[in-house]
Parts: C-alpha cells; sequence; structure tokens
C-alpha cells in the first residue's frame, strides 16, 4: 500500500471532522423524540416526540452517509496503514462481543423465565402456597400458553417457517463465504454473484420473518402481550430481525462497494467487517432457533 | 488519485510540523485530538460532579432535622435517584475516560487514541444524553424517583412519565460507554510503542484495560434492561411482572449483573493511579507489579460472579446464598494483595507529601475502610440487618468517593502541570486536601452508626433518636460540597496558567513516559514512536 511505502511509521490520526458531532445531535434526537413518542403513545394523546425521533433519524442518515464517505475517500486515497487496519478489525470484533452480551440479557431473561420464574409460579421448591394462594390453578408448563393472570395464546412451533429461515440463513452464511473467497481470489464475478445470492437471502429471510409475525398475531394470538412467552420471543426475534435488516444494509452497500472496483485482497476491512456481523446474527440465530423455538 | 494522496498527506505534514491546533469553539466541536477530548471530558465530569453534589446537599439539608422541612418525599427521591445516576453515569465513569483519553496514548508512547472520530463522538454525546435525562424535571410527574437502581416495579408499575427519557438516555449514554471503552481497549492493544510489551505497561493503563473489558461486556445487559423496563411499562411486557409469568427478581439479577462490574469500573482505574503515585512519592518501584496485574484481572473476573449479594434479603435458594457470599469474600484476597503492595511499596521509602501522594494515602486508607465494612456486608445473615440502611450508604461512600473521587483529585493534582503547565496552588491544594479529607469522615463515618442502629436509607424523615448524629454528617456534607469549590479555584488558576512553569517532570520520583514530553504536553506528541527497552 502506498502509506506504508511512503511512510511505514505513520498511523492516520484524521483532521477535525464534523461528523461525530452531527452524530451525537442525531442520538440526542433520536432519544428525546423516541421518549416523548413513548409517553405520548401510551398516554394517547397528540404530540412531537415523533417529528423529533423522525428528525434524528434524518440527521443519523446523513452523519452516516458523510462519516463513511469520509472513510472511504480516505481508504481509497491510501491514507491507511497496516496498523489502523488492526485498530478498526478490533474494533468491530469489541462491537461484536458487546452485541452478544446484549443478546445474553435477552436469553438471560429467557432461561430465568423458564427454568425459575415460572417453574416457582406454579409451586416448585418451597413455593406451593404462592401457586394456591396467589395464583391458584396455575400451570407451570414451557411454552407459557396460560399466564397466571389468565392471557392465553398459542406457541410457535419450529417446524415449518422457522426451520426454512434457519436453512436460508445458514446457507446465506456460506454463500457470504463463498464471496469472499471470490474477493481474495480476486474473482469479481464470482464475488459478485455470491454477494447478491447472500443479500436476496437475507431479504428473503426478513420477509418470511415478517409474515410470521403476521401469523403469530393473526392466527395463534400471539402478541408482544402474551406474557413472558411471547415478550422473550418477540423481543428476542425482534432484535435479530433488526440486526439483520442492519447486516443486510451493510451487505448491499458492500455489494455497491464491490461493483465500484473497491477491495482487493489486502484492502477489504469493510467487506470482512460486514461478514463478521452477519456470520455473527447467523449464530445468534440458531441459539434462537434451539432455545426459543425448538426447546 | 494521486494528486489527492499528496494534497492530503502534505496538508497533514505540516499540521503535524507546526504543532498548530486550530482555534475557537470549532476546535472543541470537532477535535479528533486525544488531549482536546480529554480535557472536556473531565470538565464534564467535574460540572455533573457539582450538580449531582448540590442534589446531595438539597437531601442532606432536608435531613438536618427530623421531620419534613424543605422538600416534599417525591421531590426528595428525585434527588437521590439523580444523584445517583449523576455521580455514577455522569461524573466518575466520565472522569476516568477523561484520564484515559490524556494518559493513555501518552503512557504507551501511542501519537493519539486508536479510533480519534469515534472518541468525539462518545464524548459529545454525554452532554446530550444527560440534558434529556435533567430535562425529565420539567416533566409531569417530575424526574426519575425510583432510586438509580430503578427496581421494577417501582420503574415499571409506580414510577412516572418520565421513565421512557431515563430509558433514552441510559440508552445512548451506554453507547458512549461502549465506544469509549472499544477506543481503550485498541488503543492499548495496537497503538503500544515497540517494547512496550504487555508487562511492561504502567499500572494506569493495565487497570484500564480490564476495565474496559468490563464496560464492553455488562454496558450492553445494561441497555438489555432498561430496555424490558421500557416494554414493561409502556408496551404491556410481563418481565418483570408474576402476573405474565415473569419476575421483578429478574430484574435485580439482570440489573446486578452489570451493576457489580459497574461498580468496580469506578474503582479499577483508582488502583491504576495509586500505583502510579505512590512509588512516584516513595522513590521506589512499585511492589509487586506482576502481581498487582493479576490481582486486578481477578477482582475483574470475581466481578461476574458476585452480583446477588446486593440481593440476600430478596429471597434465594440457600444453595445460591452461600455462593455469593463465599465469592464475594473471596475479592477480598486480590484487594488485600493491593493494599499490601502499596503499603510495601511506602516502606521505608523516601517519601515526600505532596498533594497528590496525600490523596493517595488517604484513597488507601479510606478504601480500605470501604472494602472492610463491604466484607461485613458480604455475610448473608449479617447483611439481613444491614440491608438498605444508612450502613450501606456509608460502605458505599466510603469505596465511590474517598476511594474513586479522591483517586481522580489524586489523579488530577499530578498530571496538572503536564496538562498545564504550570504547577499548582500549593496552599490551595493542601487546603482542599484536609478540608475534604475532615469533612468527609464528619459526613460519612457517622453513617456506620445509625445505619447499624436501624436507620433505613432513601428517607425524606426519621426517627427521633438518629437526630443528632444526622445533624452531624449534614453539617459534613456542606463542609465537603463546599471544599470542592477550593478544588475548582486551584483548576482554574492553572489552566488560566497562573504559577509557576512546570518542568517536563516535576515529580523526582515519577515514571513513565508521560514525563518525558514538555510541559504543558504538546498537542501532537509521540508521532513517532518512541523505542521503550
Amino acid at each position: 500500500m502506498s502509506t506504508e511505502k511512503n511512510n511505514p511509521q505513520k498511523y492516520y490520526v484524521p483532521d477535525q471532522s464534523i461528523w461525530p458531532l452531527v452524530g451525537s445531535v442525531a442520538l440526542g434526537l433520536i432519544a428525546f423524540g423516541a421518549g416523548h413518542f413513548t409517553i405520548e403513545y401510551s398516554n394517547q394523546e397528540a404530540g412531537f416526540g415523533h417529528w423529533v425521533l423522525l428528525a434524528g433519524l434524518v440527521v443519523l442518515c446523513i452523519m452516516l452517509v458523510g462519516w463513511f464517505g469520509d472513510q472511504i475517500r480516505e481508504s481509497r486515497a491510501g491514507l491507511y496503514n497496516a496498523q489502523l487496519g488492526r485498530s478498526y478489525r478490533q474494533g468491530m470484533l469489541w462491537f461484536i462481543f458487546s452485541e452478544v452480551m446484549f443478546f445474553l440479557a435477552f436469553f438471560g431473561a429467557l432461561f430465568y423465565a423458564r427454568m425459575i420464574a415460572v417453574p416457582w409460579l406454579g409451586g416448585a421448591g418451597n413455593n406451593e402456597m404462592t401457586n394456591q394462594i396467589l395464583w391458584d390453578g396455575f400451570q407451570a408448563i414451557w411454552p407459557l400458553t396460560t399466564t397466571p393472570d389468565g392471557t392465553e395464546t398459542q406457541a410457535m412451533g419450529w417446524f415449518g417457517l422457522p426451520l426454512i429461515n434457519t436453512i436460508i440463513l445458514v446457507i446465506s452464511s456460506v454463500t457470504l463465504h463463498f464471496a469472499h473467497v471470490g474477493l481474495e481470489e480476486g474473482k469479481r464475478k464470482k464475488l459478485m454473484n455470491w454477494l447478491f445470492v447472500t443479500i436476496a437471502l437475507g431479504l428473503i429471510f426478513l420477509g418470511l420473518q415478517m409474515y410470521e409475525y403476521v401469523h403469530a398475531y393473526r392466527d395463534l394470538g400471539l402478541t408482544l402481550q402474551s406474557g413472558i412467552y411471547g415478550n422473550t420471543f418477540f423481543l428476542l426475534t425482534g432484535f435479530h430481525g433488526l440486526h439483520v435488516t442492519l447486516g443486510a444494509i451493510l451487505l448491499i452497500v458492500m455489494f455497491f462497494r464491490c461493483k465500484a472496483g473497491h477491495f482487493n485482497k489486502d484492502d477489504q476491512f469493510a467487506f470482512e467487517a460486514s461478514a463478521w456481523y452477519w456470520h455473527f446474527v447467523d449464530v445468534v440465530w440458531i441459539c434462537l432457533f434451539v432455545f426459543v423455538y425448538i426447546m | 488519485m494521486s494528486t489527492v494522496v499528496t494534497d492530503t498527506h502534505s496538508a497533514h505534514d505540516a499540521h503535524d510540523h507546526h504543532d498548530h491546533k486550530p482555534t475557537g469553539i470549532k476546535r472543541w466541536l470537532f477535535t479528533t485530538n486525544h488531549k482536546d477530548i480529554g480535557t472536556m471530558y473531565l470538565w464534564f465530569s467535574f460540572i455533573m460532579f457539582l450538580v449531582g453534589g448540590s442534589m446531595a446537599l438539597m437531601i442532606r439539608a432536608e435531613l438536618f432535622q427530623p421531620g419534613m422541612q424543605i422538600v416534599d418525599p417525591h421531590f426528595f427521591n428525585q434527588m437521590t435517584t439523580m444523584h445517583g445516576v449523576i455521580m455514577v453515569f455522569g461524573a466518575v465513569m466520565p472522569a476516568f475516560v477523561g484520564l484515559a483519553n490524556w494518559m493513555i496514548p501518552l503512557m504507551i508512547g501511542a501519537p493519539d487514541m486508536a479510533l480519534p472520530r469515534m472518541n468525539n463522538w462518545s464524548f459529545w454525546i454525554l452532554p446530550f444524553a444527560f440534558m434529556i435525562m435533567l430535562s425529565s424535571f420539567f416533566m409531569p410527574g417530575g424526574a426519575p424517583a425510583f432510586g438509580w437502581t430503578f427496581y421494577a416495579p417501582l420503574s415499571t408499575t409506580y414510577s412516572t412519565d418520565s421513565t421512557a427519557l431515563f430509558v433514552f438516555s441510559m440508552h445512548i449514554m451506554g453507547m458512549s460507554s461502549i465506544m469509549g471503552a472499544i477506543n481503550v481497549i485498541v488503543t492499548i492493544m495496537n497503538m503500544r510503542a515497540p517494547g512496550m510489551t504487555y508487562m511492561k505497561m504502567p499500572l494506569f493503563v493495565w487497570t484500564w484495560f480490564i476495565t474496559a473489558f468490563l464496560l464492553i461486556a455488562v454496558m450492553p445487559v445494561l441497555a438489555g434492561v432498561v430496555t424490558m423496563v421500557l416494554t414493561d411499562k409502556y408496551f404491556g411486557t410481563h418481565f418483570f411482572d408474576a402476573a405474565g409469568g415473569g419476575d421483578p427478581v429478574l430484574f435485580q439479577h439482570l440489573f446486578w449483573f452489570f451493576g457489580h462490574p459497574e461498580v468496580y469500573i469506578m474503582i479499577l482505574p483508582s488502583f491504576g493511579i495509586v500505583s502510579a503515585i505512590i512509588p512516584a512519592f516513595a522513590r521506589k518501584p512499585l511492589f509487586g507489579y506482576a502481581s498487582m496485574v493479576y490481582a486486578t484481572a481477578s477482582i475483574a473476573g470475581l466481578s461476574f460472579l458476585v452480583w446477588a449479594h446486593h440481593m440476600f434479603t430478596t429471597g434465594m435458594p440457600t444453595f445460591a446464598s452461600l455462593f455469593f457470599m463465599y465469592m464475594t469474600m473471596l475479592i477480598a484476597v486480590p484487594t488485600g494483595v493491593k493494599v499490601f503492595n502499596w503499603v510495601t511499596t511506602m516502606w521505608r521509602g523516601a517519601m515526600s507529601f505532596e498533594t497528590p501522594m496525600l490523596f493517595a494515602i488517604a484513597f488507601v486508607v479510606l478504601f480500605t475502610i470501604g472494602g472492610l465494612s463491604g466484607i461485613m456486608l458480604a455475610i448473608t445473615p449479617v447483611d439481613y440487618q444491614y440491608h438498605d440502611t444508612y450502613f450501606v450508604v456509608a460502605h458505599f461512600h466510603y469505596v465511590l468517593v474517598t476511594g474513586a473521587v479522591f483517586s481522580i483529585m489524586a489523579a488530577a493534582y499530578y498530571w496538572l502541570p503536564k496538562w498545564s503547565g504550570v504547577m499548582y496552588d500549593d496552599f490551595l491544594s493542601k487546603l482542599h486536601f484536609w478540608s475534604s479529607l475532615i469533612s468527609v469522615n464528619i459526613l460519612f463515618f457517622p453513617m456506620h452508626f445509625v445505619g447499624l442502629a436501624g436507620m433505613p436509607r432513601r428517607i425524606p424523615d426519621y426517627a427521633l433518636q438518629f437526630a443528632d448524629i444526622n445533624a452531624i454528617v449534614s453539617i459534613g456534607g456542606f463542609l465537603f460540597g463546599f471544599s470542592q469549590l477550593i478544588f475548582l479555584a486551584v483548576v482554574v488558576k492553572a489552566a488560566m496558567k497562573k504559577g509557576e512553569p512546570a518542568p517536563a517532570k516535576p515529580w523526582e520520583g515519577a515514571e513513565g513516559l508521560e514525563w518525558t514530553v514538555p510541559s504543558p504536553a504538546p498537542y501532537h506528541t509521540f508521532d513517532v514512536p518512541p523505542q521503550v527497552k
């Protein structure tokens, strides 16, 4: 790389940048707007929350385009060296680790509810009186189709759509790997084709997931309000879906960057990071499939 | 394409050679410089310290006498809640991030933090987050009043509308912490000067390395738990409600899984600071460097296995109680290693007592008091008496005020000559130290007694027999609060460059790369990494 030749020891420290401040304004507007929107929504009153939230999202989009635009220009201009590449890779890995811990909180809630909270409400351990006096007649079963206060729902099976979705997502991880191999080998055609297939599979997954939500709400009566089973189901799959959406956006951006001739064997951080992210959401899905759907 | 390369590059080089810095407000708003960002973090933290401190004074004013005098109970609860939130997330944590920003690149011989733009983003999120948090005071129903621990169902069923603002501002605060921590950890892993091996790193760098790991591990859990509070309160979920198969105890498990590592996040960097200062003024190398590193790592590891000691009275199986009791007591071992190492470092040293050293010694003594009361609280059966009393308040203020805050003060005095280029006002700094030391003990020590006698925390009124001690505590509180204005005066004076010019290495026994650059540290340092032997 040119920088390494010119200045092997120099670590690129960018000049001043407007984008971090724009990003902070965006997050401030989003948090303030989302907070007020939530309050107004639950009080069923009109207000300004959603406008502030929308403004925040717009500013965030501007920031993302501007900031990543700067990064891409700098990278194409050869300002980055191998050490900076390591910083980015390590940063991305730690970010993915933080995401793992975020999902762990919700998996923790699921395990606690299944193994401890629901059995105790059903009288397990020394909680016989809790069951008889507070929740008489409550049966501890999982999936919790009847809550202690009597809300009923049907459970989501694992066979059918969820299984198909699992297969789709696992295949998409493999196709993304093929795309990466294409990049390593310098075979642009192979890269583009497999990347396209990956993105298509991701979008199909999201479509099917939406269909599953409609099915859950319409046919099964399984909603966000259906007690702890519905809560963990929708928050886990919902946050996973958000992450798939983000991953798909990343891959689409990568698709257009590949099309513009970016990346090669030695210069491919953005592609790698997006691929890691995609594999990460895939692993989360496998855990979801096992613990939310099957078990 | 090639023109772009040369243009950007020559501009960048010129920038470095003349050490020119941008001027005006833009310098601070758009900066990517670790020293600027460190300075902003430290000032932000100090402002929040005064804001949170004035809330504490409102609490102490109300508690000066039994009966209701100044505020109503709901407002009192808002004060205790916001005091905790602001001190933890607005004062102590940003102060340590500020110190990390300023010192870690200087200590490891790096030109800047690894990800300079993200660094500025992490900082600028904080003012917005706290503006949102504080704006909740003007909402109908007022600010959050459920304690900084926001236990469900206080924060779900029984909270006011402003909870949503609390949740979302916590979210962006957490993003700021995670990005800051990623930056620190990547800087340490990837930016060390040649020859600076892991076991040659200053302990401040080591402790921050481990702290950053803890932050990345637990801040996302906090984000998860506030999200569940949000959906429980506003969107009809039942995570913390038995009627839907959930459990309020689940909240406590999730919260303290974040919360206990969080308290080590607020103390591990202190250990690093004290481990830098004591050898400098004892004029001896730190005793047991390697054991300090291993002790820090063990404390961090254990911090994931002790969370339920906050919940002994909540109720859990006996086996779980015993497990968490023993794990908690085990922490005393690595912490003891540290305290003994500091004392041994001082043993037969050529000691001198400049202000940073005074704060560091006060830290060792008073933090140990807080640690010992922690061991008392760890004993499950005994905790049944102490739980939610002023004894707990005394315990965690000893570790957080005379621990974390004192170490931050020590760090500020120790590195102020490097930051400002002038020596601080010695008389005022000593006055600050002695008035803080005396008042902080008047403030927190008697709390042990009222706590043991059964005075509950988080109440605006109390039984008559606690009146005398509460009056003394309140007097100590006001003295301590106003003593901090002396610190403000010292810092402002130094920032205005009033004082003797500081040499590159103002402390005779100090070690480390930060003392090889001039004082004040130039805007850009270590553009070419130094060789460490």
